[in-house]
């Protein structure tokens, strides 16, 4: 496996990365948060994303994507994590994407693929029902009907579940909560009768919907995939979410580093640079050394996404820990080592922190993940 | 591409023919290759494979063909190393030579140094030790003071080396002394000399773990011709970090040895499982995150060579170091955890001894602390 970028890949990177600098960043996080923005994004953002082609990036030639690789995606991924910027690509480009092109049937595919290429069509996935993570504990139940299912339940903390065209719902077609079997997928447009959408502002800034369907008619071509046989393409699109969101924790990470570094060059205190405090200078480097190894996980991560059809389940939950345990130590040392000034309103370093603990618990945090780690290995 | 494929294809079948079904095994820490004028195989199958691979060159892959070397590129060096470890053969030679001494010398020194000493390290002929520590030059190495007094076409040597490892079971040292004691790194040299020369004494130095892998090793009026010189005379702080990171280097891989077992398995076989899980819930946790914590390490160790052009990684290896030395460490502590008082007794080969010994991995080639002040410096720009 190739742990280093090839020459597309370090194309996407470079260029998400000057266009992310110039425009998105701490100060467009402020801006959206104090004009009480209800998207939780800034549209002229996602409209340039859209002109640059990203949301197309994962999605196969054969619909009008771009096909590239997951190792690209992820560089958009961490960029959007060193700049904060947000925007429908996690939830539609990212996630339902991945959904989509591997359970989708073709009427499907063509019917959503090529719309979201183009930047027409924002999907969210509805998965959580409890305040912390656990795909396996649905309630929401579909049942049959005459010519189709019938809806009921309650989702907490759908990413864009506000804004989104089509809803990806995670419900019970048998069984119950904590069973394996008995998972479906549903595409539910979100105007439809009985879906009723609540927006909830987050510490990061975002917004995201809590939202209950209410004997909401469905017919059989909404279903993805087959009837019960849900969880396993679930639980490849959470890997494939996990992976991608470890590439924005590094991103963040690497980014509350560099401004650290740079403070503790800047700052004096007792007529000298704090940086020339060996306390702080072994602390900084060994977060340096911490986001190294985060670092060639995710690039692991990403690359097993692109190269193998087996289960990435277990480098997924690699990457998740590594990623949540040194992005929760950039954050906090981060802060620690600005001083007074780390804890003000008024100083962009608290954006990061806020941003990262959201990042973490999404699909589950690194002691989610150990644990999940322990039981594929068999102990 | 395809001529990669072909390499491959070609090492397999030539190691499928060649590797002994004995040195297929996981390896214990005593049946390790050393090499050296006295060194007495634990086997036949260990010298054979040592010989088998010495006569390709594959002992140094990388080193050039004229020096006996396998005149690898990078690439198919790591080929190499993918195809070996698919068949677990072991490592046929451990060697301060191969991995220290003779790139410093493939790189700094004559062509007279190259063909007197390469061939012999690939070959495993000569064991090397390093004399760099002294009782008072530590992590300050550069205070060193071993005196090389200049006679001409030759130097006289005296002064102590201290934490030499296996001097008394090598015959040749690598060793700093100075040369100019008006200034501190520019007075520095480095020097080869044979540890059967008159006036060098190695004396074993007993450690925690009961075992005695290294020595005081005093020098008196030990006699060095200049052709022994590697690179220019004053010029050994140079070679000297040079080497240094290959060793950081080569310590950053020191917990990756192929086992029998992993740490889970050996685990879970000594506390059992509960209800499919390890039934120590705390111990489960810590495991899981070593396992997670050693892949990642393992997958720098690649990504940082894949990045690097040269055959040296430079400052990374700061960082490999600090941290493949605390994971062994790591792993030390959780296995005498999971096997309890079976891994605390006294014996010949218990878990005890390692797990003592590797209390000197975060020291040994340079301390954490000082492998923080490299990053912090030299990489992060603080000072
Ligand atoms: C198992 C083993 C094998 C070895 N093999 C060899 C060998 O083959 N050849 C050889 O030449 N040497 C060898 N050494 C020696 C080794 O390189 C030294 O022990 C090491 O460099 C530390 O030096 P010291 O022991 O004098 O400790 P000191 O330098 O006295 O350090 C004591 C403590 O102070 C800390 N410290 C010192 N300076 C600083 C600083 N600037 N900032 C922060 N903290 C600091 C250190 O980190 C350490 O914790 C070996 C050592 C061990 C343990």
């Amino acid at each position: 496996m190739q742990l280093i970028l090839n020459e597309e890949e370090q194309m996407v990177r470079e260029s998400a990365q000057s266009f992310l600098a110039d425009n998105a960043g701490p100060s467009l996080l402020r801006e959206i948060r104090d004009s009480n923005n209800s998207l939780g994004y800034s549209e002229k953002l996602w409209q340039q994303m859209i002109e640059l082609g990203w949301p197309s990036l994962l999605i196969p030639e054969q619909f009008d994507g771009l096909g590239f690789s997951h190792v690209a995606m992820g560089q958009i991924m961490e960029q959007a994590g060193c700049h904060l910027a947000n925007s429908p690509m996690f939830a539609t480009a990212v996630l339902g994407v991945s959904i989509l092109s591997k359970e989708g049937n073709e009427q499907q595919k063509s019917q959503w693929l090529p719309k979201i290429a183009m930047g027409n069509l924002t999907l969210a996935l509805a998965l959580d029902e409890t305040a912390r993570p656990d795909p396996l504990n649905i309630a929401t139940s579909v049942t049959k009907s005459t010519d189709g299912f019938i809806l009921n339940g309650n989702k907490s903390m759908v990413i864009d579940g506000q804004i989104a065209d089509q809803l990806i719902v995670v419900a019970r077609s048998s069984g119950k909560p904590g069973d394996r079997q008995g998972i479906s997928l549903f595409v539910v447009p979100r105007k439809t009768a009985g879906v009723e959408i609540t927006s909830t502002l987050i510490m990061d800034s975002r917004i995201t919907a809590n939202i209950s369907f209410s004997g909401v008619a469905l017919r059989e071509d909404q279903l993805i995939g087959t009837i019960d046989q849900g969880m396993d393409p679930l639980t490849s699109a959470l890997n494939v979410a996990n992976i991608h969101l470890s590439a924005e924790l590094l991103g963040i990470a690497n980014e509350c580093l560099h401004r650290t570094v740079g403070y503790l060059k800047d700052r004096k205190q007792f007529g000298v640079n704090i940086g020339s405090f060996q306390a702080l200078q072994h602390r900084a480097a060994s977060l340096w050394s911490d986001i190294e190894l985060c670092k060639s996980t995710v690039m692991a991560a990403l690359r097993s996404l692109d190269e193998s059809a087996a289960d990435a389940s277990l480098i997924a939950s690699i990457a998740k820990v590594k990623a949540c345990k040194v992005a929760q130590l950039a954050t906090n040392e981060s802060i620690q080592m600005h001083g007074g000034i780390g804890m003000t309103d008024e100083f962009d370093i608290g954006f990061f922190i806020k941003r990262a603990r959201i990042a973490q618990m999404l699909f589950g945090d690194h002691r989610y993940h150990l644990n999940r780690y322990a039981e594929l290995s068999g102990y | 591409m395809s001529d990669l494929t072909t390499f491959r294809e070609d090492t397999r079948q030539w190691l499928e023919e060649h590797c002994p079904a004995s040195m297929r095994t996981y390896m214990p820490e005593s049946e390790k290759c050393w090499g050296g004028r006295d060194y007495k195989f634990s086997s036949d199958d260990q010298k054979l494979w040592l010989m088998r691979m010495a006569d390709r060159g594959w002992t140094a892959p990388t080193f050039p063909k004229e020096y006996g070397g396998g005149g690898l590129s990078k690439d198919e060096a790591k080929v190499l190393k993918e195809e070996l470890s698919a068949i677990t053969a072991r490592a046929p030679l451990a060697s301060m030579g191969t991995e220290m001494i003779g790139p410093a010398i493939l790189e700094f020194g004559t062509e007279a140094l190259k063909q007197q000493h390469l061939p012999a390290i690939i070959r495993g002929e000569i064991r090397w030790c390093q004399g760099y520590s002294e009782p008072n030059a530590g992590s300050d190495l550069a205070g060193l003071q071993a005196n090389a007094e200049d006679m001409g076409d030759h130097f006289i040597v005296n002064g102590q080396k201290v934490w030499t490892s296996y001097a008394d079971k090598s015959d040749w040292m690598f060793c700093l002394v100075k040369t100019d004691n008006s200034v501190k790194h520019g007075g520095i040299s480095l020097v080869l000399f044979d540890m059967k020369s008159p006036g060098v004494t190695a004396r074993p130095i007993k450690l925690i773990s009961g075992r005695s892998p290294f020595c005081e090793t005093f020098l008196d009026n030990v006699r060095v011709d200049k052709d022994q010189v590697v690179g220019e005379i004053n010029n050994g702080w140079t070679i000297a970090k040079y080497l240094l990171t290959h060793e950081r280097e080569m310590l950053g891989r020191i917990g990756n040895v192929p086992a029998e077992k992993t740490l889970s398995e050996r685990a879970t076989a000594s506390i059992g499982l509960k209800d499919g899980r390890l039934a120590d819930s705390a111990l489960r946790l810590e495991l899981a995150e070593w396992e997670i914590d050693f892949q990642s390490h393992q997958l720098t160790i690649e990504r940082v060579r894949d990045e690097t052009a040269a055959a040296s990684v430079g400052n990374s290896s700061a960082m490999l170091k600090l941290y493949g030395t605390q994971l062994n460490q790591r792993r030390r502590e959780l296995l005498i955890a999971s096997e309890g008082f079976d891994a605390m007794t006294w014996k010949e080969d218990s878990e005890a001894r390692l797990w003592l010994r590797s209390k000197g991995n975060t020291i040994e080639g340079g301390t954490s602390e000082v492998q923080l002040n490299i990053i912090s410096r030299r990489i992060l720009g603080l000072g």
